[in-house]
């Protein structure tokens, strides 16, 4: 659970400082991707300003990608929103993983926390709620930090992309090994090393078969939901409650 | 296509499912299994996300085993589990990846 001293809330350097911390691996990561896209949707046909509009609007990597590419083959606006719901609904479910440990907040500060809920903020910061003392401040921090590297780094690929090498310094496996690292921090017990992999098997099998984004909300929901089983099965042998 | 007008409406069915779980479940107390339910999800989701991308590619996308995704992967596991370091993970294995880059 959370431990809030009001020192540690009221301090704001600190508070950065602590979700700069937390934040640059994200940031870090975002960069390649984030030029990747400003040079695509540039190419695409957007100036700096929409891109940086939509990253603004949208905060969401794959959709943006999805988007433009989309938009190239002649898609029309119906189609486009309605993958960018599907693609995006994982968030649904890490959404609700967070809301545990926002209880207190009220309704302005939990519509400005769900803006910035990504695939990378959400791991980094409910890892932080769950092992350390966090709060939703810092966890602001975050999200903000990443949306602006975000947000900054496709306008910038909009500007001037072509002028940066590929693949410096493996730049590009830096969100891989963020995942990596986040969730060997989720591995705390042997049934946690065997939903991670059911579902990371689950859905290498569904992204193979079905097109799309799918697979990742598919492949989790049924890790998790096999999870509970077993957790209830191994507490009540002779199948009581 | 107006860009702008697309923007806001990905914009809009991106945030709603973001905000909807904060906004109806962070008040409520929730029932334990669902609980335990969510607290196996970011283990889920963040192996949902990662294996396809190491050994699946392609459009259509089909097992691509012999990647050096997957073969830098491996040290940075290791590296993970044993600094427990997001950034350390993260630097070494941008450099691993670049390693490997010199090699296939």
């Amino acid at each position: 659970m959370m431990v809030e001293t009001s020192h540690k809330e009221e301090d704001l350097p600190a508070i950065v400082r602590d979700g700069a911390k937390a934040a640059w691996p994200i940031c870090l990561g975002y960069f390649p991707i984030g030029l990747a896209f400003g040079v695509i949707a540039g190419k695409a046909g957007l100036t700096p300003l929409e891109i940086g509009l939509m990253s603004l609007f949208v905060f969401a990597g794959s959709a943006q990608f999805i988007a433009v590419s989309m938009m190239t083959g002649g898609g029309g606006l119906i189609p486009i929103v309605m993958t960018t719901f599907v693609v995006n609904l994982r968030h649904l479910l890490m959404s609700s993983s967070l809301s545990i440990f926002l209880r207190d907040l009220g309704t302005w500060r939990l519509a400005l926390y769900g803006y910035g809920i990504t695939d990378e903020s959400f791991a980094v910061n409910l890892t932080r709620f769950r092992d350390e003392e966090w709060d939703w401040r810092r966890a602001l921090v975050v999200n903000h930090l990443s949306n602006a590297a975000w947000v900054g780094s496709t306008i910038l690929g909009g500007y001037a992309g072509e002028f940066i090498p590929h693949g410096a310094f493996g730049i590009d496996y830096a969100l891989i090994a963020m995942f990596v690292c986040l969730l060997v921090f989720q591995l705390r017990g042997v049934l946690y090393w065997l939903i991670a992999a059911l579902a990371g098997g689950l859905a290498v099998l569904i992204s193979i078969i079905l097109p799309g984004n799918l697979y990742i909300v598919m492949a989790s929901v049924l890790a998790a939901t096999i999870g509970v089983m077993i957790k209830r099965k191994s507490k009540a042998p002779e199948g009581s409650l | 296509m107006q860009i702008l007008l697309l923007s806001f409406f990905m914009g809009l069915v991106t945030y709603i499912p973001r905000w909807l779980p904060l906004a109806l479940l962070s008040k409520r107390t929730l029932p334990s299994w669902f609980k335990t339910w969510l607290d196996f999800i970011p283990a889920s989701i963040l192996s949902a996300l990662l294996l396809p991308a190491l050994i699946t590619s392609g459009e259509p996308r089909h097992l691509d085993i012999f990647r050096p995704e997957l073969l830098v992967a491996l040290p940075t596991f290791a590296i993970a589990f044993k600094t427990r370091s997001l950034g350390l993970t993260v630097v070494a294995g941008m450099f691993f990846f670049w390693l490997a880059g010199k090699f296939f």
